[in-house]
């Protein structure tokens, strides 16, 4: 048994508690919170812990605010539709209805990016024929797209201003309650096995295991007044338990909560979280005499690397949201989405438009990619699980917000139709009422034509558009490629993936070089490999850090533990890559000492690049690396993201 | 001798200090660019004034604290979903401009007044507290002037420290120039004070202070009464942000004596 004293907490007992507000908690909140109260003000149920009161329905969220750190999207808004007919005209800042679409293949003018032979000719024949193609600025217009990536009548938005909108919708009923900036550090479960690792300040490994089925009873918040170690420092305020009859679990692919049910309950057989891609993007002031009308749509492929997509989306009032997707696929060990989104705004095409402008805020998340792939158990007793962790993501039609959405609509009418027959949240019930609806409905039935049809990347990128494209058209009957294996099976060392561009010789200078100045190995060698440098202009080419505060305005607030972990250190000591070093979107983790890096939390923009971005694999779950990333609070202060 | 205070807090929000602020003329006169779209905080001096004021009413049983909120709804709504975890208080909202583009006159007016219609008010036991320098009411002026209308005539400004003594006299510390404090002791309530930074750090979220809080916030913004501002005679004729040199460095390890070296190295450059 642990000799560390028991922490006393304070309980607090509600209906449902939810963990995160994202656009699937937003689906559900929305939903339930227009039937609690009947139009007299009665309760059209009735709580169980306020008996003669409608249910307490509490939302924790991690970010500061609401709408912090959610991404500017374009959706065929189908299910928020559904929810709000009137949403075109609803007045949501920075909407616009969806105008011109383009689909645009970017060659490159700097002979720089890695593209394989099949691409070098492609490139070549389009360079040769170019005057009978529509070809201009180094970038072809696809003349023909099919109709699944299209997002006719639907939406351009800024996720952030959506999100604080339906807030202060779902606020103003009364009904429910959204409290920012308070992580849930686990979810509570009882008559468990032990998990594998805790996931609290208090040691759990030593805990005697206890048979019986594993039930969620509610979460922990997070403590405050900690240390970076989790310790109780100044001011400790141990972390309330919050008891509830349901606990919906909707904190997206990296939240602590989701995984820490995968972990518990283990994945369905065959389904795996390996897909991802790490989104960076800005939102600038367009130059006053930009031709760029609201509502545009460009979608983007083939460079900076022939792997990486881009966006460029267009609101209202000369503002655009533009950005890249740096996908698991890309197996660079040197991946960096900051230099990479910087090089590919400079991209002729694009940097005509752009040249002038001004950056407004940025901001970086990861995407689970996986979709049906990566859908864990739905239910359990006590739980149910909606939106982007639960697998809802559509990688084929390259939509998620409106497959949140549906999913948290979905389980609101269940839990709607149990309150009402007064039936507990058990799994069966919940299987009944909420997975029997989200198996009938078109989330359902478009995941499973996308399931398939990314594995073609696995074998190289013109595969991968191939795949994509027979999967599309066959309704998912056909597809090409393979499931994906785990990234540290199959990244590249730095010598590897440079070969015949710097020598080893020259990669060890730069290491050392870049030991000695505490930096990371990306800007060196893209430098080397031919990438040219960028012309800051202090406006909207701006230094990765000035990126950070002028669009970020990234801050953590004192108090609490770090939520980057390096579980195994001396697996980090060995390891030749570093990718998390590389791939950190806020420049939080840097070279340490010995070899393991260091993780500066106020920097933290919590995308969660660094959980992907691993080469070790955790020796005690193959299907996770050597980085645990926790609940934690803080990162972007901007809402127009 | 323990005095039950009712104390009101006059506070309201302004953008999050992280944000950029750009002036722009709107049709009704200056404003911010964007400035509903702009996430918002509690005015940082009001926050300092509410945590005193939540603090003192712990440790005078009996005591009751309102923050009287003057901001459009739609972002209170936003603000007390961070703010009423933090300590308990009743809030009474008024809808209506916090753009700081107002005539201070009229804004302590509107304040006065829904103070005085607090059901139950006591003026024999009211403090009114509020921030010194509030961002976006400047230089403590509304503040005077709300106590004015009320009829308060012991005010304070600057403060940074209320003891209440044995024999229910206050105490208070403002601030005066070089960094000094000026003690001052008035016989009791009622009395005003604008709030300088206390000595409170700012309180842990607490949730079971939230839910209970929610239960009258949410029923105040629905009632919130809204607050049209005449702007009679008020005229604003250059607005401008102060110019702004930027470079950026990230220093861990360095003391804050060759911080300051080399602040003050850049400054003369």
């Amino acid at each position: 048994m642990s000799d560390q004293p028991a922490i006393e907490r304070l309980r607090m007992d509600a209906d449902i508690v939810c963990v995160g507000f994202g656009p699937a908690t937003a689906g559900f909140l929305t939903t339930l919170s227009r039937q609690l109260v009947n139009a007299d003000g009665t309760p059209a149920v009735e709580s169980a812990v306020m008996p003669g009161m409608p249910p307490q329905v509490l939302c924790y969220e991690r970010a500061d605010d609401i709408g912090f750190g959610v991404s500017g999207i374009v959706t065929r808004a189908q299910a928020l539709r559904a929810s709000f007919p009137e949403i075109k005209t609803a007045g949501i800042p920075m909407a616009a209805p969806v105008g011109e679409e383009k689909v645009l293949y970017l060659l490159d003018p700097h002979g720089a990016s890695r593209r394989s032979a099949a691409l070098r000719c492609a490139d070549a024949l389009i360079r040769a024929t170019k005057f009978m193609l529509p070809f201009e600025h180094h970038a072809l217009n696809l003349p023909w797209t099919p109709s699944f990536l299209h997002k006719h009548d639907g939406l351009i938005l800024s996720m952030g201003q959506f999100m604080q909108w339906v807030g202060a919708q779902v606020q103003s009923t009364g009904a429910v309650q959204i409290w920012p900036g308070t992580p849930v550090a686990e979810a509570l479960i009882e008559e468990r096995r032990a998990p594998a690792r805790p996931f609290s300040a208090q040691p759990s490994q030593h805990a005697e295991p206890v048979l019986g089925a594993p039930k969620v009873i509610g979460v922990r918040l997070l403590d405050q007044g900690v240390d970076k170690k989790g310790n109780p420092s100044d001011g400790f305020t141990p972390g309330m338990d919050v008891h509830a009859a349901l606990t919906v679990v909707a904190d997206g692919s990296i939240g602590p909560i989701g995984r820490q049910l995968d972990e518990v309950f283990g994945m369905p057989n065959g389904n795996h979280t390996r897909d991802w891609a790490v989104g960076m993007k800005f939102v600038v002031d367009l130059p006053a005499d930009t031709s760029l009308k609201p509502g545009t749509v460009l979608h983007t492929f083939g460079y900076p690397e022939p792997e990486i997509f881009g966006f460029l989306y267009v609101h209202p009032d000369r503002v655009a949201s533009l950005g890249i997707f740096v996908p698991s696929w890309f197996d660079s060990p040197a991946r960096t989405a900051y230099r990479y989104l910087q090089h590919w705004m400079l991209h002729p095409y694009l940097w005509r438009y752009l040249k002038g402008g001004r950056l407004r805020s940025w901001g970086a998340k990861t995407l689970g990619e996986s979709g049906k792939h990566g859908e864990p158990h739905l239910t359990g007793d006590g739980y149910a699980r909606i939106g982007e962790g639960s697998g809802t993501t559509n990688v084929l039609t390259g939509s998620g917000v409106d497959e949140a959405w549906a999913t948290g609509t979905q389980l609101a009418e269940a839990v709607l139709e149990l309150l009402k027959a007064k039936k507990p949240f058990t799994r069966q019930n919940l299987d009944e009422t909420y997975v029997k609806r989200r198996r009938a409905s078109w989330v359902e039935a478009e995941g499973r034509v996308a399931e398939k049809s990314r594995d073609g990347f696995q074998k190289g990128v013109a595969t991968g558009m191939i795949g994509m494209a027979l999967a599309g058209l066959t309704n998912g009957k056909f597809s090409l490629g393979s499931a994906p294996v785990q990234l540290w099976k199959r990244i590249p060392t730095v010598e590897d993936y440079f070969a015949g561009k710097i020598s080893p010789e020259e990669i060890a200078k730069i290491r050392a070089e870049c030991k000695t100045k505490n930096v990371s190995l990306h800007g060196a060698l893209m430098d080397k490999a031919g990438w040219p440098a960028i012309p800051f202009d202090g406006q909207l080419l701006v230094s990765h850090q000035d990126a950070l505060l002028m669009g970020g305005k990234v801050q953590a607030p004192h108090g609490y533990a770090d939520h980057v972990v390096f579980l195994h250190p001396e697996l980090c000591e060995k390891c030749g890559a570093r990718i998390c070093i590389e791939a950190c979107s806020g420049q939080a983790i840097y070279p340490g000492e010995n070899g393991v890096p260091a993780f500066d939390r106020e920097k933290c923009v919590h995308c969660g690049a660094c959980l992907w971005n691993c080469s070790q694999a955790d020796p005690e779950n193959p299907e996770r690396m050597n980085i645990a990333f926790r609940a934690g609070t803080g990162g972007l202060h901007s809402a127009e993201n | 001798m323990s005095t039950a205070y009712q104390i009101v807090v006059c506070g309201s929000i302004v953008p999050d200090p992280l944000q950029t602020l750009e002036p722009v003329a709107a049709p009704t006169g200056p404003a911010l660019k964007n400035e509903m779209m702009l996430p918002a905080v509690l005015d940082p001096w009001a926050g300092h004034a509410l945590y005193e004021a939540a603090n003192l009413a712990k440790n005078q049983p009996g005591s009751k604290v309102w923050l009287v909120s003057l901001g459009p709804k739609a972002k209170l709504q936003q603000v007390m979903m961070t703010v009423a975890q933090k300590v308990p208080f009743e809030l009474v909202a008024l809808d209506g401009s916090a753009s700081g583009f107002t005539d201070a006159t009229e804004t302590a007016a509107a304040l006065a007044d829904a103070i005085a219609a607090i059901p139950g008010l006591d003026k024999s036991r009211l403090l009114v507290f509020g921030g010194w320098e509030s961002a976006s009411r400047g230089a403590g002026a509304t503040l005077q002037m709300v106590g004015e209308r009320l009829g308060i005539v012991d005010q304070f400004q600057g403060v940074d420290q209320l003891t209440v003594n044995a024999d229910g006299s206050l105490e208070i510390l403002e601030r005066i120039e070089g960094g000094k404090h000026q003690v001052s002791k008035c016989a009791g309530a009622s009395a005003l004070l604008g709030w300088a930074t206390g000595n409170l750090p700012e309180p842990k979220n607490n949730p079971q202070v939230g839910m209970v809080n929610m239960r009258t916030v949410m029923p105040a913004l629905q009632k919130a009464k809204p607050v049209k501002f005449a702007g009679d005679g008020l005229n604003f004729t250059s607005v401008a942000l102060p110019k702004q040199l930027r470079e950026t460095q990230i220093v861990k390890e360095k003391s804050p004596d060759d911080i300051a070296k080399e602040i003050v190295e850049w400054i003369k450059k």
